[in-house]
């Protein structure tokens, strides 16, 4: 079966510690050259297509900053 | 497809449990502390036990956790949360009680504390934070850093010979009698954070059967103290900490 999905990045809440990046499969996500309110790189996605919403990267985020979508294709 | 098309409520699969707070959590970018109240916060939500959990939080970089839990919580002087833990669970027994400490709090000031809880066999699960060093103070030497560590205590490296061995207190736990469930977790991989769930959860749900502590080690790191970017502070720990401390279970309950 296959999914596609996609993640809601609370860049305000995010602080760049790109533990995240670790756990993606895909490699569909890095830290940003811009940065939040606090000064922090924040997490964006590079690569949304290869993105499986298997909300690997949201289990060891620390911060809660990651919300996961996934529909099956 | 669009990200319109996918972002759609029945298309949720994950999002951060409503049992945490909305606060922004105070630990460093990467800190384990955040991965493991979070993962605590979704056993109590899973258990649907909001309501009736008290968690007691200690002295060290977890003493502000009540801000982030939103479930009854008390902070404990340094070291006693087990001590506090038990008088809770023994006012409230339906209650589900937790004590949650890093290891200067549980192996350093708390011991007593620690090993006399467990050998009583108090109907609690603790969570124990170890991440070889005092996070909070600025990176001092902990009874479980490991031989070799640098520290602020410890520049040129723990030297056993005068600083002694580190204390693997979980295993000491292991072999009291009213120890009921000890496992050893960590939660720097996707993997290893679902596993550590489990485990967790079944911490918790032991304390319906009444038959004494649940122990719960989660190996984590400390960024700040170790001086490493929180990736690398993770590769450290895979390759350093997990010799001394490995991942497992110490002691499981007859029949599981
Ligand atoms: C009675 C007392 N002694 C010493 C201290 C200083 N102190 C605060 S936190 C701490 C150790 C914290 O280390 P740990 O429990 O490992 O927690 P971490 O910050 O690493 O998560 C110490 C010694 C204190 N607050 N109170
Ligand atoms: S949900 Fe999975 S595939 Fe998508 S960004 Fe997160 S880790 Fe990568
Ligand atoms: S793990 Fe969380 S806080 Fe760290 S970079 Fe990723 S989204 Fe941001
Ligand atoms: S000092 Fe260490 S244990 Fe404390 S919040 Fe920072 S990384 Fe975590
Ligand atoms: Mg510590």
């Amino acid at each position: 079966m296959a999914f596609r999905g996609t993640l809601v990045i609370d860049i305000e809440r995010c602080k760049g510690c790109a533990v995240c990046t670790t756990g993606c499969p895909n490699k569909c996500i890095a830290l940003s050259k811009m940065v939040n309110k606090k000064g922090y790189n924040y997490l964006e996605m590079i690569n949304e297509e290869a993105c499986i919403g298997c909300a690997n990267c949201a289990v060891i985020c620390p911060d809660g900053v990651l919300t996961v979508y996934r529909v099956k294709i | 497809m669009t990200r319109e098309d996918i972002i759609k409520p029945e298309n949720l699969v994950y999002r951060r449990t409503p049992v945490l707070t909305d606060n922004v959590m105070h630990y460093c970018p990467g800190c384990g502390h955040g991965v493991i109240h979070r993962i605590i916060a979704e056993v109590v939500e899973e258990m649907g036990i909001q309501e009736n959990t008290i968690a007691i939080a200690p002295v060290g970089c977890s003493v502000l956790a009540y801000n982030y839990f939103e479930i009854d919580c008390i902070e404990a002087a340094h070291g006693r949360a087990p001590a506090l833990a038990t008088a809770i669970k023994r006012l409230y027994p339906e209650h589900f009680v937790f004590s949650y400490q890093g290891d200067g709090d549980l192996a350093a000031i708390g011991t007593g504390e620690t090993i006399h809880t467990c050998n009583r066999g108090e109907n609690i699960t603790m969570i124990f934070v170890n991440n070889g060093i005092y996070g909070m103070t600025g990176g001092q030497m902990a009874p479980t850093t490991l031989s070799g560590m640098k520290t602020a205590t410890s520049p040129f490296g723990r030297d056993t010979e005068i600083m002694g061995n580190p204390l693997n207190i979980t295993e000491l736990i292991a072999k009291l009698p009213g120890a009921y469930y000890v496992t050893r977790q960590a939660v720097y991989t996707p993997a290893l954070a679902r596993k550590c769930k489990k485990a967790i959860r079944q911490a918790f749900e032991n304390q319906k059967l009444k038959k004494g502590v649940s122990f719960v080690e989660v190996v984590s790191n400390c960024n700040s103290g170790w001086k490493l970017a929180p990736v690398k502070a993770n590769e450290w720990l895979e390759e350093n900490m997990l010799k001394y401390y490995p991942l497992g279970d110490l002691k499981v309950p007859e029949g599981k």
